[in-house]
Order: C-alpha cells, then sequence, then structure tokens
C-alpha cells in the first residue's frame, strides 16, 4: 500500500469558526468515516450530533453513586447508633430517621460528586499527557481560538491520498498529518 | 422597520451584551490569561498582597498562642459559650455562599451573566470556607484531636452522636468544601489547557500542564465535561441550601429563645447569599478596574449583582420582622423578653439597630437606579451590609446567650484582644489567598466567556434572535 503512510496518527484539518467545524464534520460523517474527532476551545453542542457522539453514562454512574452514599449514610449511623453502641438520648429512638437524613444527605452528595468529577477524568482517559495531536504545532491554538476536525488512520476508510483531498474540500485553512 | 442601529439598541435593551467591546476566541483568551501569564507581576499586587500577608500574621500568631494556652484568651464565658468563635464561622460559610450560588443556581437557570463572575466567586467560597473552617476547629480547644468528630473505628470504643447538630455541621462543611473544590477545579480544567499552550515560561508550562491533565478541547470530552458540570450543578444546588441550613440547626435545633425558630433555615439562607453577593461586589469592583476587566465584568454584572442583592437583602428583613412577630406571637415569656431584650431593653440594643441599619436601611438605596448604577455606592453598600451580616450573627448569638432563662446567670460578653486578632486574622488569610489567586489562576473563566461572543454560536443563531427581536418591537409598537 503505497498510498498509506505508515507513521502518521492521522489527519488534521483547521478550521476558522465553529459553523465551518460543524459543517465539515457533517460531511466527514455523511463521507462514513467514524473514528473522528474535533476539537474546540469551547463545548460546541452541535457537533456532537454531526460527529455522532454517543450519549454518556455518566448520569447513571451519578445516580448510583448518590445511592451508595445514602446507603452508606444510613448504614453507618444506624451501626453506630443501633447495632454498635446504642445511648438512650432524651427518649428518642436508638434508630432516629430524622436526625440522620443531613448525614445521610451529605454523603448522598458527596459520593455523587466524586463520582461526577472522577468518572468524567475517567471516562475521558484523562490524565493523558501525551496524545498525537499535541505533535501539531498549530494544535497549541486549540485551547485558544482555532477548530480542529481529525480523522485517524485506524478508520476504515482512511486512506493518505484521499482523505486528504477529501479533507482539503472540506475548505480548511490547512490540512496536517500528525506524526504518531 | 428600524434600521441598523435602532435593531442594537433594542437589542442592548432587552439583552444587554455581557461581553462589551469588539472581542475575538483570540483576544478574550489572550486577555484573561495574560493576568497570569505575564511575566512581570504590577508593583500594587506585591504592596496588596503583602499587606495581606502581614495581617494574616496576626492569624498565626493567636492559633499558637491559643494552641498553647487554650481558649481562655478569648473572652466566651458562662453563659456565652459562643461568641466569636461561631459567629464569624457563620459569617465566613455565609460568605462563601454566594460563590456556589453563582456557579451552580444561576448555570441552572441558564443566567449567562453568571459566566464571568463565577470562577473568582468560587475561589472567593473556598477560602471563605477555609476560614470558616479555622473556628470551630480551634474552638474544640485540642484542634489535634479533631479527627475524633470524624466516625472511625478506634481503640475507645466511642462513636460521635449523629443526633446532635454539631455532627450535621461536620458532614455538611466538609461535603460543601470538598464539593466546591471539584466543582472549582473542574471548571478551571479547560483554562489550565490554555494556559498550558500559552505560557512561555517553561516551569508554568509544566504546572498547568500537569493540573490540565492533558486537556485537548475533543468534543468527546466536552460532551461527558459539560454533562459532569451540569450534574455538579444539580448536586450544589441543594449542597448549598444544606449547608446554610444545617448551619442554622446549630441554632434552632437548640431550646434557648432567640435560637428556636423554624424561621431559620430559610432566613439563614438568604442571608448568606445576601452577604456573599455583597463580598462579590467587594472583590470585583476594585479588580474590574485595576485588571482593567470591564469588558468582561460589565455594567450590567454589578446591576444583577446589585438586584440581587437587594432581593436576599429583603428576605432578611422579612426574616427579622417575623423574629420580632413569633417573639410578641407566642406569648411566651421567654420569647417575648428575648425580643425586648433584644431590641430595646437589652444592654446590647444599639447592635441590633445598626444592624438593621446596615442590613435594612441601607439596601433601600439599591432602588434607585442612581446608587445601584454607581460602583462607588455599590462599594460602599456592599461593606455596610457585609459589617451588617456579621452584627446580625452578633445579635442572634450573643444577645440570645447572655440573657438566658436565669438570671442569676446572666452576664456580659467583652471580646479580647485576641478574638479581634483572629477575626481580622482570617481577613488577612483570606485576602493573601484571593491575591495569590489572582497572580496564578485566570481570575475570569475563559471558555465560557468564549461562548458568549457571537462567533461562537453555529449557523448564526444571533441572527435568528434579531429577527425574533424585530417581530416582538413591531408587536409591541402596534399596541
Amino acid at each position: 500500500m503505497t498510498s498509506m503512510k505508515k507513521d502518521i496518527y492521522g489527519l488534521l484539518a483547521e478550521f476558522d469558526t465553529p459553523t465551518e467545524l460543524v459543517d465539515a464534520a457533517n460531511k466527514v460523517r455523511e463521507a462514513g468515516y467514524k473514528k473522528t474527532d474535533a476539537f474546540s476551545p469551547f463545548p460546541l453542542h452541535e457537533i456532537d450530533e454531526a460527529l455522532g457522539v454517543k450519549r454518556t453514562i455518566l448520569p447513571f454512574m451519578v445516580f448510583g453513586g448518590g445511592v451508595i452514599g445514602l446507603l452508606s449514610g444510613i448504614g453507618l449511623q444506624w451501626f453506630v447508633h443501633v447495632w454498635d453502641y446504642p445511648i438512650l438520648v432524651g427518649g428518642r429512638p436508638y434508630f432516629s430517621i430524622v436526625s440522620f437524613v443531613p448525614a445521610s444527605f451529605e454523603l448522598t452528595i458527596l459520593l455523587a460528586a466524586f463520582t461526577a468529577v472522577f468518572g468524567m477524568i475517567a471516562l475521558n482517559g484523562l490524565p493523558q499527557p501525551y496524545h498525537p495531536v499535541f505533535n501539531v504545532p498549530r494544535f497549541a491554538l486549540a485551547t485558544r481560538e482555532k477548530f480542529f476536525l481529525l480523522i485517524e488512520r485506524k478508520d476504515e476508510k482512511f486512506n493518505y491520498a484521499e482523505t486528504k483531498s477529501f479533507m482539503e474540500s472540506l475548505n480548511p485553512q490547512e490540512v496536517f498529518d500528525v506524526e504518531e | 422597520m428600524q434600521n441598523a442601529e435602532d435593531l442594537k439598541a433594542i437589542q442592548r435593551r432587552l439583552q444587554p451584551p455581557m461581553v462589551e467591546g469588539e472581542h475575538t476566541f483570540a483576544t478574550v483568551s489572550d486577555k484573561i490569561s495574560d493576568l497570569t501569564l505575564k511575566k512581570k507581576t504590577p508593583f500594587h499586587w506585591f504592596i496588596g498582597f503583602g499587606i495581606a500577608f502581614l495581617v494574616a500574621q496576626t492569624l498565626l500568631f493567636t492559633v499558637v498562642y491559643l494552641v498553647t494556652t487554650g481558649i481562655g484568651i478569648w473572652g466566651n464565658n458562662q453563659p456565652i459559650g459562643w461568641a466569636f468563635d461561631i459567629i464569624n464561622f457563620v459569617w465566613w460559610i455565609g460568605i462563601g455562599h454566594a460563590g456556589t450560588l453563582i456557579s451552580a443556581i444561576l448555570l441552572l437557570l441558564n443566567q449567562k451573566w453568571r459566566t464571568s463572575i463565577n470562577r473568582f466567586a468560587e475561589a472567593m467560597t473556598l477560602f471563605a470556607v477555609a476560614c470558616a473552617g479555622l473556628f470551630p476547629l480551634l474552638h474544640t480547644g485540642r484542634p489535634w484531636l479533631a479527627y475524633w468528630l470524624f466516625p472511625y473505628p478506634n481503640t475507645m470504643g466511642m462513636w460521635p452522636q449523629f443526633r446532635s447538630p454539631l455532627m450535621w455541621d461536620v458532614f455538611a462543611v466538609s461535603t460543601y468544601a470538598t464539593v466546591s473544590a471539584l466543582f472549582w477545579y473542574v471548571g478551571l480544567i479547560p483554562d489550565l489547557a490554555t494556559l498550558r499552550d500559552r505560557a512561555k515560561n517553561k516551569y508554568f508550562r509544566i504546572v498547568y500542564g500537569l493540573l490540565a491533565m492533558g486537556w485537548r478541547g475533543s468534543a468527546r470530552h466536552w460532551h461527558r465535561y459539560e454533562v459532569a458540570y451540569l450534574l455538579l450543578a444539580g448536586l450544589s444546588t441543594p449542597l448549598v441550601l444544606s449547608v446554610h441550613s444545617i448551619v442554622s440547626f446549630d441554632f434552632s435545633v437548640a431550646q434557648l429563645p432567640g435560637w428556636h425558630a423554624t424561621i431559620f433555615p430559610p432566613y439563614f439562607v438568604a442571608g448568606a447569599v445576601f452577604a456573599g453577593f455583597a463580598m462579590v461586589l467587594i472583590l470585583c469592583i476594585p479588580l474590574r478596574r485595576v485588571y482593567k476587566m470591564q469588558d468582561f465584568i460589565t455594567h450590567t454584572h454589578l446591576v444583577y449583582m446589585a438586584k440581587v442583592m437587594l432581593a436576599t437583602g429583603l428576605i432578611v428583613v422579612y426574616g427579622y420582622a417575623m423574629e420580632g412577630f413569633f417573639g410578641w406571637y407566642s406569648a411566651n415569656e421567654y420569647e417575648y423578653f428575648m425580643i425586648k431584650n433584644r431590641i430595646w431593653e437589652g444592654p446590647y440594643w444599639w447592635f441590633y439597630w445598626l444592624l438593621i441599619l446596615c442590613n435594612g436601611m441601607s439596601i433601600q438605596l439599591l432602588w434607585f437606579k442612581r446608587f445601584r448604577e454607581s460602583e462607588f455606592w455599590l462599594f460602599v453598600i456592599a461593606v455596610i451590609v457585609s459589617i451588617g451580616m456579621w452584627l446580625e450573627r452578633f445579635v442572634i448569638i450573643v444577645t440570645s446567650l447572655h440573657r438566658d432563662f436565669l438570671p442569676s446567670s446572666w452576664a456580659m460578653y467583652r471580646p479580647t484582644v485576641f478574638d479581634w486578632s483572629m477575626f481580622v486574622g482570617t481577613l488577612g488569610f483570606f485576602f493573601t489567598l484571593i491575591y495569590l489567586f489572582v497572580r496564578f489562576v485566570p481570575i475570569i473563566s475563559i471558555f465560557e466567556v468564549r461562548t458568549l461572543l457571537p462567533q461562537a454560536n453555529v449557523h448564526g443563531h444571533q441572527q435568528e434572535f434579531d429577527e425574533n427581536v424585530l417581530e416582538a418591537d413591531d408587536a409591541h409598537a402596534k399596541k
């Protein structure tokens, strides 16, 4: 395969505006590319649809974290005040559920928040200090003002020459080879 | 049909721009990140930081003396077992609440103006909670044993008492501090990546690079990021309301007249937001001037904050009125005595009237455009409100305690120099942290300000908006 460069990770196209990026991403999806990604300096809701980004399972994980927090809060207080060391305070029942609400509530929030943050970081595969796209010097602008679209070499449809000319047809500022 | 200039004027009136001036993604990124990355730290920063740092030393000194001697160096006595330590705790934690309100509740309500103030409001939350936490910690007298407050299996076979509001406080405040820090950090990740990519200095690049964790702005990452951020906002909203409710339970669950009132949780939460917005104004009025951030923290922002301050202030005033009403209507002699003692008969009556002056009267000026739109007056009113909210806690705590059920145990409370040095010291500590924050972290959320620019709209949604404005205005004219 002479047309396939072995040492590259993919091709990266640079755009000036979010609209151009979303339009290009739509065309890339319609052309049948699957292993694609877009990079922008701020979240773009339209890009999810254009690239076919799947909805994250994070909310379910967070719900699970919250439930675990709630149960551990109630369980802890039950263990402390009913099972391990029951003390009669002012004639209140050992299992004083009303008094146990605040700590259980706080633990619910705490574990749900931990799940939201660390779940997001883990699902995103961070921390990831190295990624091939950082090899493109212009990519530093992805966190400042520019918009980038990536097609990975691993994509089934990827063919260096064809893909490159296809990306150039999307009207980008420039198309870069991303070195591995 | 209007011409283009009319259109602009109408649009400005209906939806004031959140970013003034001509900005692009690049200028927004550069202007905000340059504050952190520019090599030369301005001279006034050193002066301000130096003063704050010196004042913070009084805290260090007081804490050392306190830990080596005991809390007898404070003016607390019987029956006023709680005084400056809890006043300052509640004051600081209340200030923190505006940060969470801005970052979480206003996000859920889709209030775009929160975007340019949420970063430093959240920083303010963190630092205020740090100051707040010191007081109960040191009030334990033996802070090195403070971990006993957490439930852990120990050789004594003892557990903390979960039926006590003080335990609820431990859980609420520690959760609040943790979640606020997480929220702040998550909001910072994309901006840390901007700093990493723009830093010229090698060490800055390494440090910001480590903190940014390799963020590259991938669409898939942004998707999960936004979901996580929204969920955090949804979790922080009940959290912040619960924290000050639980703080108010410290009082309202007790039997003492002046504390034992059902109005406490909402009244404390409103007071917290009120005090917090005052502190946000105190910080942001000089900050936007000194760092020339008027394009991002616009005049409109200040006016909105003034309005929130007025609204929450009125809720607080309603709380004062209801406290008085309850005292009278309860027909309970202890309750009624407490009100009389607090307002006109007791030795601390003038604290109450000072409080009404600061929190009730001063904010009435905000009804008038002239005061609401003047930076000078906003700053003055914000300072007065901060003092007023401190007085409120003094009135609730000290005047309720010093005349309890049994006249033989009545006493007076006078703060000692160490009460004051500790309080002033936390102010120094707070401003030291604020100065460090301003120097090393972008004070405005860069990536969120980018989304406010008209260029950020895909396929010109702004244009649709223009058309809607025209239609609405035509309809209005026909009426």
